[in-house]
């Protein structure tokens, strides 16, 4: 014990009141079947949500204009998880907090190619087919420039692309073999083939999907079938649950920077929200030693409604 | 052998030390300041139950491995007892840390317990966010799918990869708990030596004051 | 006892959620009833009496 100034807000007096019967044990295990059965009585009323997950397969199946349209913008480059930059690829600028490329710093760690990764390799896989076989030779073997001539004829005329008869038919000559590559990879998708195709990194066994999962996140029908249900980014999305469960309420604050300016404006908006966030986490963290700060409990004066039954009986002090 | 010698050794001050600082009836108390007269006081250990409800189902959960619950109506009910657990465990932190924050508890020296106590909340958010990554369901697609983004900004992405099943379930149910298992484990141990914070001295003189312990 | 009980929920949340739009503010009821609740049940905490203070006085 030292003498010196007492600071309300940092030190507190030694109590030397009364003291009460305290059965610990007795309250804990109160506690613990308090908890366990409001738990039960939630689970049995109300259940949990267990949207199935979906599956290229099904996406291809139930959008093929939109799955052979993700499809092109994979190969010529134009896709999110193409242009993403660290730590999947160099092709686009990486988030930044001012001069912090924490980033593009860190590097490529998970190397996507999209191109590739996405749809040459995965053709290149199918057993029996000559004509795609020739035409991905054409296209491997072709100059980037007349590579990016045919993406950009196929590209020009799928603005009326159709799907006839399990069939993606785009109005074009000058494509070279990117119609057939497009369509061979929509068939492989619908057949399910190409979900396998995009997990057998390790083998047999995988855990790890996130090829399938960029593929799928630069679709529109899962952003789509998100903002039906109400999970877009824009809907405080991260908040939210399928169906009407509630969700993780305690992002709410982290949520919120999302849908104001400049977050929602800004290209580096997410970089932008994680800083905002740290830097409040550490303002929690050091409360107790921050002034001003440690002071508004006392000013808040809620502390009176706790102990009112301390200063009724001690009469204003202790 | 010397009783110095017996002094000196590690075992020796280390058991001191907690005797010292962490006498069995401040372990297991049974009285307490008679001060503590309010119901938000039940949500500091309410928090601690709820976390319990929560490893235990979460260990019902893992018995039959991560994809049973879609497929089973026992599997789907332990995954609701898991998902209300958690919620409620949310509620009665955020209202333990309303209450403690309101009551300034980190005075008198209790400016760790505060700490461990924020960093095992921030802890738990992470610790649901990767059972949210690890569902393996359409709900799981979306979030990881968006999370990624936030994880990717800060750098952090190129190590820990939201879209990569098996490390979020490992972290949700190897690492992420033991980090959060451990933290409430000082958190109470810290509030075990210190006590719950007294009240303000309204109305008393500042300079007149003893003071207990400073930070 | 698979064949006895049956674990379905009594009111399964599944179907599509309500959501309250303001502005730029949106949030699902669901989660808008947990904070409510959640405010609620702090304010009830530090009004409601105490039971046992009685005894307290007692025993000081």
């Amino acid at each position: 014990m030292t003498k010196k100034a007492f600071r309300p807000d940092v030190d507190a007096p030694e109590w030397k009141g009364g003291h009460t019967p305290y059965d610990i044990i007795k309250e804990g295990t109160i506690a613990l079947l308090v908890i366990a059965l409001l738990t039960l009585i939630f689970a049995v009323v109300f259940g949990s949500p267990d949207e199935a997950a979906i599956t290229i397969k099904s996406w291809s199946n139930a959008d093929p204009i939109d799955f052979a349209t993700t499809a092109l913008s994979e190969l010529n480059g134009t896709s999110i998880s193409a242009s993403y930059g660290a730590p999947y690829n160099h092709n686009g600028a990486s988030q930044q907090i001012g001069p912090l490329q924490l980033a593009k710093w860190v590097g490529v760690r998970i190397p996507i190619n999209s191109a590739q990764n996405f749809v040459i390799e995965p053709l290149k896989a199918l057993p029996n087919e000559p004509t795609l076989d020739a035409d991905l030779k054409q296209y491997s073997s072709a100059s980037s420039s007349t590579q990016t001539g045919w993406l950009n004829a196929y590209a020009k005329a799928s603005a009326d692309m159709k799907f006839v008869k399990g069939q993606v038919v785009v109005n074009t000559t000058n494509a070279g073999p990117v119609p057939v590559m497009i369509n061979d990879l929509t068939t492989m998708a619908r057949s399910g083939a190409l979900d396998q195709d995009l997990l057998n990194d390790n083998g047999f066994y995988t855990t790890d999907y996130t090829k399938p999962l960029l593929f799928l996140a630069d679709s529109q029908y899962l952003g789509n079938l998100a903002t039906e249900q109400h999970l877009g980014g824009d809907q405080w999305g991260m908040m939210n649950e399928t169906g009407n469960y509630p969700g993780q309420a305690w992002l709410w604050l982290y949520t919120f920077w999302y849908q104001i300016p400049p977050f929602n404006q800004s290209g580096n908006g997410d970089a932008l929200v994680w800083a905002v966030m740290m830097v409040l986490s550490v303002l929690l963290l050091l409360v107790p030693v921050i002034p001003g700060l440690r002071s508004i409990p006392r000013k808040l004066r809620i502390y009176r409604l706790i102990w009112r039954e301390h200063y009724r009986d001690s009469g204003g002090s202790s | 052998m010397s009783n110095a010698e017996i002094d000196r050794q590690w075992t020796t001050r280390l058991r001191r030390r907690v005797e010292g600082k962490l006498p069995p009836e401040k372990v297991l108390p049974d009285t307490q300041p008679s001060y503590v007269a309010s119901w938000i006081y039940v949500f500091g250990v309410a928090t601690l139950a709820s976390l319990g409800v929560v490893i235990f189902t979460g260990c019902v959960l893992a018995l039959r491995g991560p994809q049973w619950w879609h497929g089973s109506q026992y599997g789907h009910f332990v995954n609701s007892l898991h998902l209300w657990s958690v919620e409620i465990f949310f509620f009665t932190m955020v209202i333990h840390l309303w209450g403690k924050f309101a009551m300034a508890a980190w005075r008198g020296g209790r400016t760790l317990t505060w700490m461990t106590g924020v960093v095992t909340f921030l802890a738990s958010i992470a610790t649901a966010f990767t059972g949210y990554a690890s569902q393996s369901n359409f709900d799981s697609q979306w979030i990881t799918t968006q999370a990624k983004d936030g994880i990717n900004a800060t750098g952090a992405g190129a190590y820990f990869n939201v879209l990569n099943l098996g490390q979020m379930l490992m972290w949700h149910i190897v690492l992420l708990p033991i980090a959060a298992v451990v933290l409430t484990a000082l958190h109470v141990i810290l509030v075990r030596i210190k006590g719950v914070v007294p009240p303000f001295e309204d109305d008393v003189k500042p300079a007149a004051q003893k003071v207990a312990v400073g930070e | 006892m698979a064949t006895i009980l049956s674990f379905a929920a009594i009111f399964p949340l599944n179907t599509l959620g309500h959501y309250i739009h303001w502005h730029w503010f949106y949030i699902s009821v669901a989660n808008l009833t947990v904070i409510i609740l959640m405010i609620v049940t702090f304010v009830a905490a530090l009004l409601l009496p105490f039971p046992g203070r009685r005894r307290r006085k007692e025993n000081q």
